[in-house]
């Protein structure tokens, strides 16, 4: 275990606590605080909620999460998962395929799809232009640009999720509902979402906090722009880090979304049974 | 499937259930089933027009010569974009760069978790819960928020560029993942079996090289593919801790198809994204093969 330990420890454990020091102090990649490093207090996270850039950037952030995780993914990967019990196998697998493409190429591949599908001239664009609704929609719409094109790149997990959710119901119980006249949506209502809870709860804390960390997928379509119209607080940290050489800004920046990160995952642990994982 | 039945048929429900299910399942050829079939089909049809649309760039523009972005239906097919593609410094550097960046931390990650797995599947000790729960929970944190400090370290530490350190690193990031898969599998093995090699006097790393690492083969096969495409696909890390163009791996050396003043060889760009993703694409179909089809991120959604 010691070897393990010990990699763990020293790469992750170590840089998180680092970080609470330089997020204390002035150091910088260049300039003064390039060669002598000086303790500045809470200067760094006073500067921080006082800086709209940054505010909005968490906002923008909690937007990202909420309509690409939180909706769009858990929506339609339940959605699919669902209109596929019991339909044909071959159109199902076939899709499926397509839909775990997506998610299994690497990230920056899923970005260059993405940028060729919405960039002005390129494939949605030539085919809306003969209906006249053609635009740069990484520049009109950045931020709704991002969200959907993570929604393609991640509902494969959800989907994943819920169909292995779906095929673990007792059909007694949906049997019993439909012999006692539920409607569909009833089923889905009283039975089906009630029985799916944990699975539901475990697969959105999931997906959170994926998406909450997401960067390649923005660096590459919109690089946060334009403006900051779509710079969500990873985007920000990368600005103020490594292109303003701004480190310490940068660690305190990072403290707090790893502090965000760290309560989502205590509440997904906590859908965890202890049994199931220490038994 | 119960909201084609007729209100009259609800009816009947109630006074005799056996009945009215036979006739709820006799309903399944009524004109409102097949219309609520067809509707099912037609979504899912929109769902996969949705997913296949932006692959289509990329199968089309690669082979076509001098692409441009937002390609119509290539007029000539042609491999001259993989050509151009295929030099060494393009594409075999990277790849094997990519090789040795994916390659060492996979075999890292399976042979450390092994070694951490086995005490937390096998022993009661104290820590053990406590353990568990810090591996799970740092499965969550989000390594994007970890990579300023890192990067300090990594330049204070005169590490930038140097691949050891950074194979360590993606090891450290890929551990928990790989620790709690591996004691999943590790859990599946009888304990029966290695009691007999205890017998004989083996060793707890001889029963552990001997009898459970072969029979968990599967599990280590899934660890190491799910490593090595995680790190294959990663962009982040080696774009933050590389600077050198030669030591890049194919995530980062990607964009060098983006010229300096907007002119990008989208037609070479999607070759080489081809080239680039389908080791990924084939790997996640074995590993799919060795989950039997059943993707069950060991335990993520038990429940």
């Amino acid at each position: 275990m010691t070897p393990a330990l010990s990699i763990m420890v020293l790469f992750i454990a170590g840089p998180i606590i680092w970080s609470v020091y330089i997020a204390f102090t002035n150091k910088a990649l260049t300039g003064v605080g390039a060669a002598h490093a000086k303790w500045v207090g809470f200067t760094n996270f006073v500067h921080m909620f006082n800086d709209p850039l940054f505010i909005k950037s968490l906002l923008l952030t909690a937007i990202f999460v909420l309509g690409s995780a939180v909706v769009g993914q858990n929506t339609l990967g339940f959605l699919i998962a669902l209109l596929e019990r019991g339909r044909n196998k071959f159109v199902t697998t076939t899709l499926n395929g397509f839909i775990m493409c997506a998610w299994v190429m690497p990230e920056i591949v899923a970005a260059f799809c993405w940028y060729a599908y919405l960039y002005q001239g390129g494939t949605l664009d030539a085919f809306l232009a003969h209906l006249g609704l053609n635009q740069d929609w990484l520049y009109t719409t950045p931020m709704l640009a991002i969200i959907i094109a993570n929604i393609w790149r991640g509902t494969a997990f959800s989907m994943l999720v819920y169909s292995a959710g779906l095929s673990d119901l007792p059909s007694e119980l949906l049997e019993a509902a439909k012999v006692d006249g539920a409607s569909q949506l009833a089923l889905l209502r009283r039975v089906i979402i009630p029985l799916m809870r944990r699975s539901i709860m475990v697969n959105l804390m999931l997906i959170t906090l994926q998406t909450l960390q997401s960067f390649t997928l923005i660096f590459i379509l919109t690089a946060g722009g334009p403006g900051e119209a779509s710079m969500t607080t990873p985007l920000y940290i990368y600005q103020q880090a490594f292109q303003l050489y701004d480190i310490s800004y940068g660690s305190a920046m990072c403290l707090v979304l790893l502090l965000l990160g760290a309560a989502f995952s205590l509440i997904y642990i906590k859908f965890i049974k202890v049994e199931e994982v220490a038994g | 499937m119960t909201s084609a039945l007729p209100v009259e048929l609800k009816v009947r429900v109630d006074r005799s259930p056996t009945k009215a299910a036979r006739a709820g399942r006799f309903r399944i050829d009524s004109p409102r089933k097949t219309m609520s079939t067809i509707s099912v089909y037609f979504v899912l049809a929109l769902v996969a027009l949705f997913f296949i649309a932006p692959l289509l760039w990329i199968v089309l523009s690669s082979f076509e010569p001098g692409a441009a972005i937002g390609t119509n239906a290539p007029l000539v097919l042609s491999l001259s974009n993989f050509g151009a593609v295929l030099n060494w410094s393009t594409f075999f550097q990277p790849l094997i760069n990519s090789l040795i960046l994916s390659g060492s931390t996979a075999v890292l990650v399976v042979v450390t978790s092994l070694f951490a797995a086995y005490p937390l599947s096998r022993y009661q000790m104290r820590y053990r819960k406590a353990f568990l729960y810090t591996i799970i929970f740092s499965t969550g944190l989000p390594i994007t928020a970890i990579m300023v400090p890192v990067y300090e370290l990594f330049a204070r530490a005169n590490l930038v560029d140097n691949y050891p350190a950074l194979i360590l690193f993606l090891t450290a990031t890929s551990l928990p993942f790989g620790i709690w898969l591996m004691k999943g599998f590790m859990d599946g093995v009888p304990v029966d079996l290695e009691q007999a090699a205890w017998v004989d006097g083996a060793t707890w790393v001889g029963s552990l090289r001997t009898i459970v690492a072969p029979l968990m083969m599967p599990g280590i096969a899934v660890i190491t593919i799910f490593t090595f495409a995680g790190v294959w696909g990663n962009f982040f890390v080696p774009f933050i801790l590389l600077t050198t163009q030669s030591k890049f791996p194919m995530a980062v050396s990607i964009g060098t198809f983006f010229g300096q003043y907007g002119a990008v060889e989208y037609g070479q760009l999607a070759a080489f994204s081809i080239l680039y993703t389908l080791p990924a694409l084939g790997l996640w179909v074995v590993a799919a093969r060795f989950l039997r089809g059943k993707f069950t991120f060991a335990g993520a959604t038990k429940g």
